[in-house]
């Protein structure tokens, strides 16, 4: 463990709550972005909004994984020391799992997609981005009518790997987007339905 | 309350009671039912310091999602001012300092119990069931490992029979409360024990839908602008209530009503089961025919 990590929440439920109500509208409104900068100091090894997201969902009953960019430095032992969560040891244990779209290859099919009895038990993908200007069309689920997507950077064939995970609803991943403004919610229930 | 053993550090004071560890569970639970929409997403429900019939699952959703910032209403059948939802509201007030409403357009969170608001509610608002029993097959499959088998199969024909066979029996279907719906085209889902009346208000609604059901330890969501049919036949379409009356107090012809006895003689007359609505139209300068200035207390005219 390094000598001197980050700190956590100061204030852990008046944080660990408005965290998790940004992200609960960012899911419940897909493709819309629900603005938000976590108070936290801005030292943490993470993104703010990335480490207040890991702060507020994680503790000892669930495991976070970590993309190879984000696992040579401090963020692993930062999530530990604050919430108590293990480190998963494959993707496929990963309640929570962050990368960096900009650096970390993207396979959706990797984490896990939940069993047909409990679709619940799939890992949430905490995705490192900025939010584009442009997107692509999609719909479902709290969406009225259609709704934009609009995240960069995303891999050439993430309309296919989407495509996968919707075909496999109601298993299948779901995805946050954080960037420095805020969340974008992408969850299974979500179709893309046109390009950029 | 269970020790905390994560390194967070906390006060020994529980802002809406739950524990933080506790509601970190339901959290993850209820981002799960939003990405699911319809499925019952299994929780660890913790005891509440009332009663399960006071809606422990609804108690413990509100106490997970409210911040220092909402406003709280909380309605049993329609009602601000019953004992079940006073309690709950004085113990929101109480352990979690918010502020509380009884108008539904001025609340971020509206827990409820048997009805939903008739006023159209918006997209920046949260409607929390409480849920007695959340498993729309149990009553024609007790065994919890089959229903789930069901649902993961989306085999909801013996659904269907049972409706049926209300019709068979009394040439329509009877079923007035509780009344299945189809959520997003995949999952059957009880909407709690609301007239089926409201059903038509859970589509497309605005605001998001979350629903707790504390014995049964299940919570599951509606997204908002989600499309829920409710379960029905070509020949036999789903129908909502309709009253013969309009309101007597405020005129509404639109409303959910309840028939109350008005005197100790037998008199009885139709109002409005939403007060705020009733009230609103009241003060709006709507009057039914039974209007006399009153201000209507329902558990007074029980
Ligand atoms: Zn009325």
């Amino acid at each position: 463990m390094t000598a001197v990590l980050a700190r956590g929440f100061d204030q852990p439920v008046a944080q660990s709550q408005a965290t998790f109500r940004a992200v609960m509208q960012a899911l419940a409104n897909p493709g819309r972005l629900i603005a938000f900068r976590s108070t936290l100091d801005t030292d943490t090894p993470l993104p703010v909004n990335a480490a207040a997201l890991g702060l507020a969902l994680l503790d000892f009953e669930v495991t976070f994984h970590l993309a190879p960019s984000l696992s040579a430095g401090s963020v692993a032992d930062y999530l530990r020391f604050h919430t108590g969560a293990r480190a998963a040891k494959t993707t496929q244990d990963a309640a929570l799992a962050f990368l960096d779209l900009a650096k970390d290859t993207l396979c959706l099919a990797d984490y896990a997609q939940g069993t047909p009895d409990y679709p619940d038990r799939s890992t949430t993908l905490i995705a490192l981005s900025t939010r584009a200007e442009t997107g692509m069309a999609i719909a479902g689920p709290g969406i009225k009518a259609v709704g934009t997507l609009g995240i960069a950077p995303l891999p050439a064939d993430f309309t296919v790997q989407w495509a996968a995970n919707r075909a496999g609803f109601p298993l299948g991943v779901d995805i946050l987007f954080v960037t420095e403004e805020g969340f974008i919610g992408l969850p299974r229930s979500t179709r893309i339905v046109g390009g950029v | 309350m269970s020790a905390h053993r994560q390194t967070n550090s906390e006060p020994a004071y529980n802002f809406a009671y739950l524990d933080e560890q506790t509601k970190r569970m339901i959290r993850r639970a209820i981002l799960k039912a939003i990405a699911i929409p319809g499925y019952q997403v299994p929780f660890a429900s913790r005891e509440m310091p009332m009663p399960y019939g006071w809606g422990t699952g609804g108690v413990q959703v509100t106490a997970a999602i409210l911040g220092s910032e909402d406003t709280l209403k909380v309605i049993d059948q329609g009602a601000d001012d019953t004992t079940n939802a006073v309690s709950i509201r004085a113990f929101f007030a109480k352990t979690a300092g918010v502020a509380v409403t009884t108008a539904t357009e001025d609340a971020t969170i509206i827990q409820t119990r048997h009805r939903i608001p008739e006023a159209a509610l918006q997209g920046h608002q949260v409607l929390v069931y409480q849920v007695p029993i959340p498993e729309p097959l149990r009553f024609l499959e007790p065994r919890e490992t089959e229903t789930r088998t069901m649902h993961a199969l989306a085999e909801y024909g013996l659904m269907h029979v049972k409706l049926y066979e209300d019709i068979a029996r009394h040439g329509h279907i009877a079923t007035t409360y509780d009344y299945p719906v189809h959520v997003a085209g995949r999952y059957v889902m009880d909407p709690s024990p609301i007239p089926k009346f409201d059903n038509p208000k859970m589509n497309d609604c605005a605001a998001l839908q979350l629903f707790g059901a504390g014995r049964e330890k299940r919570i599951y969501a509606i997204p908002p602008h989600t499309q829920v049919v409710s379960l029905d036949f070509e020949d036999h379409p789903f129908e909502a209530t309709k009253f013969e009356h309009p309101c007597a107090l405020c005129g509404a012809t639109m409303s959910y009503l309840d028939e109350v006895v008005t005197d100790d003689k037998g008199g009885r007359m139709f109002v409005c089961s939403d007060t705020d609505f009733c009230e609103g139209r009241r003060a709006a300068g709507h009057h039914g025919h039974l209007y006399g200035g009153e201000t209507l207390s329902k558990e007074a005219a029980e």
